[in-house]
């Protein structure tokens, strides 16, 4: 996994609350057996005035101008901002790859579903959860200032406004480890392979109605 | 000095006894019993794991099968996969068969009559067992919760990370109980019974935690209504939602392919009767409904919290004080192309999809024959379809002569799969269409581009068949 430390970008409102999965990237997307590539697809139904393909030519299809995305001053935005229950729905981590792929590195809502939360997490894409109030004043100062930018410290655990001022936030410590350092999930439970295994053993023997093979 | 302690809640039970290991920080690694996997969300993790040239931890916990690509028209499961006529569709198929194969994982493949929808197909064929931990890449895992299991979606990173180590790490949720005391009313559903308690808690509703249902009400639902109900635990915002054990869990599994057989049937039985919250459990959050207030319940929005009872009427803007539920309100009678202050009941229907993971069982397709026998769909109605859950389902279904009845009626019978749930398939609704669905969401998009959604149960879609617009299932003769 990518590592994660300070990210400086421009923000993308985004003001809707309970943003969905399949609002960021619709079914037909998924039919991919790969990782990459949902980029172009982020958004699709409201990005395009019409319905996307997987085997659609992107470039040429027609943009739907008033979509925040398409607007001139938010073209390389880093850092999307939205409202509550970002990410609800379907537990596709085709989303925050659609949303990594188009070059996204934090979300900040003051909440997130949970399985969406967590495949955040998987892919190097920080998720921040900042009170509604807040959010609410991001929004508005966005409105107001063309090229309104932040600054995200993880290992801080601070956003830093143009104006010097700053915001606190919390993260698992567990899961901002893993940010920092670029680890695999995978390699550190392996670690516990023993413990794992232990487990397991026992498990079987007291409970080995668990254990019937599907074949059977 | 005497320290009280609190009994435990079912949920607390099933985390305890899968806990393998915790951090400091809470941290946790759950062992998991059970792994489901469809053929959408497990191509990216079984390529990781042969990148990293790791194997399945423990092959036979897997169990998969596919369902969100699969056609449903005779004609098109009559040729196989050479039937699935999308070529991105047939190699996300296909790519399951060769990965099943390679890594020795029982898949039921499109071509077996026991193929269906992986959350219709596992407690079916007594795959998901009470007490379990079970988990696939797809948010509606909470369905085997009905069991007495402990059933999570995960997303594909996690797919890999189960195939790889056998667990699941995960810091421990909050406990909830959405209790629905008394009776339902004739002619109201479980459906209708999880779209009211959304409706009350809304989509953020259970977020960290998760639901147990209990109460009189949710007990006395058979067990698949009790799948109906922890199904859309997900729309609430809960990853997980559980039901007590009882003996109605018990006589669901017993015979079940792969149910424990002769002494390990009868050891497993008496120690799943202790899968039930201890009277002086500690809960988190309570939420408590009384089930003779739950009329049919429909959705008119894009959330599925935004939901009436069949009485009812779409809300007026102008009436809600919150600004961001204003917003998303105007938002989602723009796109639903419907007016405030409507009568739900004068919402004009254009399509009915029976199916899902939601409700796809026997009972929801013997719920909606009942209402259509021996009458028409209505002829404003472009598309009326019943979509079994699984191939057993719909043999059962065509023994009792179910499909004879919705086929008189003027229903489309199809093959068993996800179908217009999300319309992966070729199965989707049309642009500004309505569609009577007995799936789950109600989300932009979700049955097809600019589809527009109402969530009911089978027999408010059955109706609504036969009329052209919603109708109390209850009036009728």
């Amino acid at each position: 996994m990518k590592k994660f430390n300070v990210e400086k970008g421009l923000v993308l409102p985004l003001d809707r609350a309970n943003v969905d999965t399949d609002f960021i990237i619709p079914k037909q997307f998924l039919k991919s057996i790969k990782r990459t590539g949902f980029g172009v697809n982020l958004f699709d139904e409201h990005r395009y005035l019409d319905k996307g393909e997987p085997d659609s030519d992107n470039s040429q299809r027609p943009l739907n101008p008033d979509f925040v995305l398409n607007q001139p001053r938010y073209q390389g935005c880093k850092i999307l901002l939205a409202r509550d229950n970002f990410g609800c729905g379907s537990s596709r981590e085709h989303a925050p790859w659609a949303l990594d792929d188009y070059g996204f590195r934090v979300v900040i809502a003051p909440s997130f579903a949970d399985i969406f939360l967590n495949n955040c997490f998987k892919n190097g894409l920080l998720p921040i959860v900042i009170d509604k109030e807040t959010v609410a004043e991001m929004f508005q100062d966005i409105e107001e200032n063309e090229g309104y930018s932040l600054t995200v410290d993880l290992s801080e655990q601070l956003i830093t406004r143009q104006d010097g001022s700053t915001i606190a936030f919390e993260v698992d410590s567990f899961r901002k480890n893993c940010l920092l350092n670029g680890l695999d999930d995978i390699g550190l439970t392996l670690e516990e392979a023993d413990t794992i295994k232990i487990f397991e053993d026992k498990w079987r023997q007291t409970s080995p109605w668990y254990f019937t093979p599907p074949s059977s | 000095m005497v320290i009280s302690m609190s009994g435990k809640t079912l949920y607390d039970k099933i985390w305890d006894a899968h806990l393998v290991s915790q951090r400091e920080d809470g941290t946790s690694l759950i062992y998991i019993d059970r792994h489901l996997i469809h053929e959408v969300t497990s191509p990216q993790a079984f390529e990781g794991l042969r990148l990293a040239g790791r194997l399945p931890w423990r092959a036979d916990a897997n169990f998969a099968t596919p369902d969100h690509n699969i056609p449903t028209t005779k004609s098109e499961r009559d040729q196989g996969l050479e039937g699935i006529k999308d070529p991105v569709s047939k190699i996300q198929v296909t790519t399951l068969d060769n990965n099943c194969d390679e890594f020795n994982i029982f898949e039921l493949k499109m071509t077996d009559m026991r193929q269906g929808i992986v959350h219709v197909v596992g407690p079916e064929q007594g795959a998901t067992l009470p007490g379990m931990s079970i988990v696939c890449g797809d948010s509606h895992t909470s369905t085997h919760g009905a069991l007495g299991a402990l059933a999570h979606g995960i997303g594909t990173s996690e797919v890999e990370h189960v195939l790889a180590t056998q667990c699941l790490m995960q810091k421990k949720m909050k406990n909830m109980r959405v209790q629905v005391n008394g009776r339902l009313k004739p002619g109201v559903t479980a459906k209708d019974m999880v779209l009211a308690i959304i409706g009350r808690i809304g989509t953020a509703g259970g977020t960290g935690c998760t639901i147990e249902f209990a109460g009189e009400a949710v007990m006395a639902l058979s067990v698949e209504g009790r799948m109906t109900v922890c199904n859309m635990a997900i729309e609430a915002g809960a990853r997980a939602g559980l039901i007590a054990v009882d003996q109605a869990t018990i006589d669901y599994i017993k015979g079940r392919p792969f149910a424990p057989k002769g002494e390990v049937w009868e050891k497993a039985a008496q120690a799943w009767k202790s899968l039930v919250s201890d009277p002086d459990a500690h809960f988190d959050e309570v939420v408590e409904l009384e089930a003779a207030d739950i009329e049919p319940q429909v959705t008119w929005g894009t959330s599925p919290e935004m939901v009436a009872s069949i009485n009812g009427s779409i809300p007026v803007i102008s009436q809600e004080s919150d600004p961001t539920k204003r917003e998303s309100i105007a938002l989602a009678l723009k796109y639903m192309g419907l007016t405030g202050g409507t009568n739900i009941k004068d919402i004009k229907l254009d399509c009915i999809f029976i199916g899902s993971c939601t409700n796809s069982r026997i009972e929801d397709l013997r719920e909606a024959a009942k209402v259509v026998e021996g009458k028409k769909v209505a002829s404003t109605i472009e598309l009326a379809m019943v979509v079994p859950g699984s191939g057993l389902v719909k043999q059962q279904a065509e023994a009792e002569g179910l499909d004879k009845i919705f086929i008189a009626a003027g229903l489309e019978w199809r093959e068993p799969g996800c179908s217009m749930c999300l319309a992966m398939n070729a199965d989707q609704l049309g642009d500004g269409k309505h569609c009577a669905s007995t799936s789950n969401r109600n989300f932009e998009g979700r049955q097809g581009f600019g589809g527009r959604t109402h969530l009911v149960s089978p027999a408010m879609a059955a109706a609504a068949a036969i009329h052209g617009h919603f109708v109390d299932v209850r009036e009728l003769g």
